[in-house]
């Protein structure tokens, strides 16, 4: 389920609100049975992004098309699509088997298939018993589970997720992650789940598309956007990340050649030189897990530098070291750290694969 | 301590002035419909429940009462039907352009003089060349009536969850149906108060029958006329504690079909984990 296919085709659709652009020449193609997530802040236009899939709204350009039939303009009731609403949108005069069934009844099924297929869907969520129950009475992961229910019980092709573990707290949310994942795995549904939580899409998502003032900035597996972002707002976005300011010098055996103030001259070998001319600013990107702290200098290329802060997390330490040259403290985590000191003298030191090189 | 209690039973003295300067004249009423004496004086005559005799047997005032049910019954029905259409473009998520604007001029018949309304409706209505009768009185209560039935729908729809709408288009339901599946049940508390409330308005009304009812009298125009006999002020007493009585009471229904309905899709209370 890896990647692509073009199950479905958003093709250029833009949406404006007045004079900004929401969603700004968008194009994705997403595969059947993927579980695929839309990341980035609020206001880049993820949820725009959605809601049009989902026919709430319309593009002012481009198409989207499901299964190879265009859908761009058909409403809300004719798309094989079905929402989970961030508010959960539970009907508060139903009860939950009300509820659930509120969309079969469009489908002219009997009494008898129709009870069937709640009953299957209250089993899918494990709320049997819970059916009598009114909305009100539904804590917040429950309210969840029952929109999750009603919309899967209409067998969609498509299930939109709009943010839906936003308004649970921390374990919640993480038990749901695992729970949504399985449930993906079992109905084998394409998801289309919207969220800011850079963690819960790199956790559950097969492919990721990091947004930004209504453009995709990349589209990638979780792997892939952790340890190769093509731009400095989606290696800032995802994880933490250590940017050095650099200039291009030039090319030897396929690899960039970096000049930096902070961290002296370095090849980079984790990816592709092939697009940065030489004389070019570049951005040397290193992950705080990547870099490697010292009391004492050793054979591998380092620089020295002071300790700022270290925090102890238990499992490991955060450490922000000041090294002249570069502009903000540099953020390092590492497992055995217990022994180093605010205000220690230091040498810092980086796998080779470490440094990726970005654009400017 | 000494001073709170001293300031408390100042508080209760003023609260009770305050409830008898309110109610002690409403309350005379009933007193002196009660009253065996043609005259409004005290000391109190003796008890009788003649009065209430003579109005029950007085066909006159039954027509006057039927018109004041008729008109109130269509008045309420057409007001209550604009205000939700009103209500609900007026309180959507994507706002209205001019809603302020639109809000102000709606409710306007508010805060202009019922006899401006009254003689302005007059003039345009003998002036187009309707008749005056039963239904020039309700086009002037629809418009009295109509920022009542405003007022209390947008607070209905005000906290109203626009996506329970959207959820039932996204499971397949046309936007018809979603409105009698999901927007009415849910607005419907506010519709029945909105029409107790605005049955009361034009239940009440004076000013706008007076000047628009031709022969056609409604009861406060009747009870009006019946002023200038003094014989028969004792039963227009029992007239007026008979609709005392049964305006608060629709009125205290009114108030409690809201509530109940406002504990709706406004609650949100939490059980378990």
């Amino acid at each position: 389920m890896g990647g692509g296919g073009d199950f479905i085709r958003i093709d250029k659709v833009t949406k404006r609100f007045g004079a900004t652009a929401a969603v700004d020449g968008v194009s994705l193609q997403i595969g059947r049975g993927e579980f695929f997530s839309l990341l980035g802040p609020s206001g880049c236009g993820k949820t725009t992004l959605l809601r049009m899939i989902g026919g709430f709204a319309f593009p002012d350009e481009g198409a989207i098309a499901l299964d190879r039939e265009d859908i761009t303009a058909l409403p809300p009731n004719r798309r094989p699509t079905n929402m989970v609403f961030q508010s959960y949108a539970i009907f508060p005069h139903l009860n939950v088997r009300d509820n659930i069934a509120y969309g079969l009844r469009v489908e002219r099924l009997t009494a008898a298939e129709r009870n069937a297929r709640v009953d299957e869907a209250l089993a899918m969520i494990r709320l049997q018993g819970y059916g009598e129950r009114r909305a009100q009475q539904l804590s917040g992961g429950e309210r969840q589970r029952v929109a999750l229910a009603r919309a899967l019980v209409k067998r969609p092709k498509v299930l939109l997720l709009d943010e839906p573990l936003g308004a649970l707290d921390k374990r919640l949310r993480e038990a749901m992650q695992i729970e949504l994942r399985q449930i993906q795995r079992d109905v084998g549904i394409t998801f289309i789940f919207v969220t800011h939580d850079q963690e819960e899409a790199l956790s559950m998502s097969d492919r990721v598309a990091v947004m930004e003032k209504g453009r995709v900035l990349q589209v990638a597996d979780p792997k892939t956007l952790y340890e190769k972002p093509v731009s400095r707002p989606v290696a800032d976005f995802i994880g933490t990340m250590n940017f050095f300011a650099g200039r291009m010098v030039g090319i030897s055996d396929g690899k960039a050649v970096v000049e930096t103030a902070a961290l002296g001259r370095m090849e980079v070998s984790q990816n592709s030189a092939d697009s940065f001319s030489t004389g070019a600013r570049v951005w040397i990107a290193i992950r705080p897990e990547k870099l490697l702290l010292m009391s004492e200098q050793s054979n591998k290329q380092s620089v020295q530098g002071r300790i700022l802060a270290a925090s102890y997390l238990g499992d490991r330490s955060q450490i922000q070291v000041r090294i002249p040259g570069a502009d903000a403290p540099v953020a390092v985590v590492a497992q055995n750290a217990s022994t180093f000191q605010s205000g220690d003298a230091v040498y810092l030191a980086w796998a080779q694969d470490a440094p990726l090189i970005l654009p400017e | 301590m000494n001073t709170a209690i001293r300031q408390s039973r100042g508080l209760s003295l003023y609260a009770f002035a305050y409830l008898a300067f309110l109610y002690v004249p409403v309350l005379l009423l009933p007193l002196f419909s009660f009253n065996d004496s043609v005259f409004i004086a005290f000391p109190l005559r003796g008890f009788t429940t003649k009065w209430y005799a003579a109005m029950a047997a007085d066909a006159e005032m039954h027509a006057a009462l039927w018109n004041t049910l008729k008109v109130g019954a269509v008045a309420s029905l057409f007001s209550t039907i604009l205000g939700l259409l009103a209500a609900k473009a007026l309180t959507q998520t994507a706002p209205l352009r001019g809603r302020s604007l639109i809000l102000s001029f709606a409710n306007l018949s508010l805060f202009i003089p019922e006899i401006v309304i009254g003689i302005a409706l007059l003039i345009l209505i003998t002036t187009v060349g309707v008749p005056l009768s039963l239904t020039s009185v309700i086009i002037g209560h629809v418009l009295i009536c109509l920022p009542f039935a405003i007022l209390v729908l947008m607070s209905r729809f005000e906290g109203f969850d626009a996506s329970l709408e959207e959820a039932s288009r996204d499971l397949g339901e046309s936007a018809w149906m979603t409105f009698w599946r999901v927007t009415f049940p849910l607005v419907l508390p506010g519709i029945v108060a909105s029409l107790l409330l605005t049955f009361i308005v034009s239940f009440d009304d004076f000013m706008i029958a007076f000047f628009l009812c031709g022969t056609d009298t409604t009861l406060p125009v009747y009870i009006f006329g019946e002023l200038r006999f003094p014989y028969k002020l004792p039963n227009v007493l029992a007239l007026g504690a008979t609709i005392l009585v049964a305006s608060a009471a629709l009125i205290a229904l009114a108030e409690w079909v809201r509530r109940l309905g406002a504990e709706g899709p406004a609650r949100d209370r939490v059980i378990g984990a």
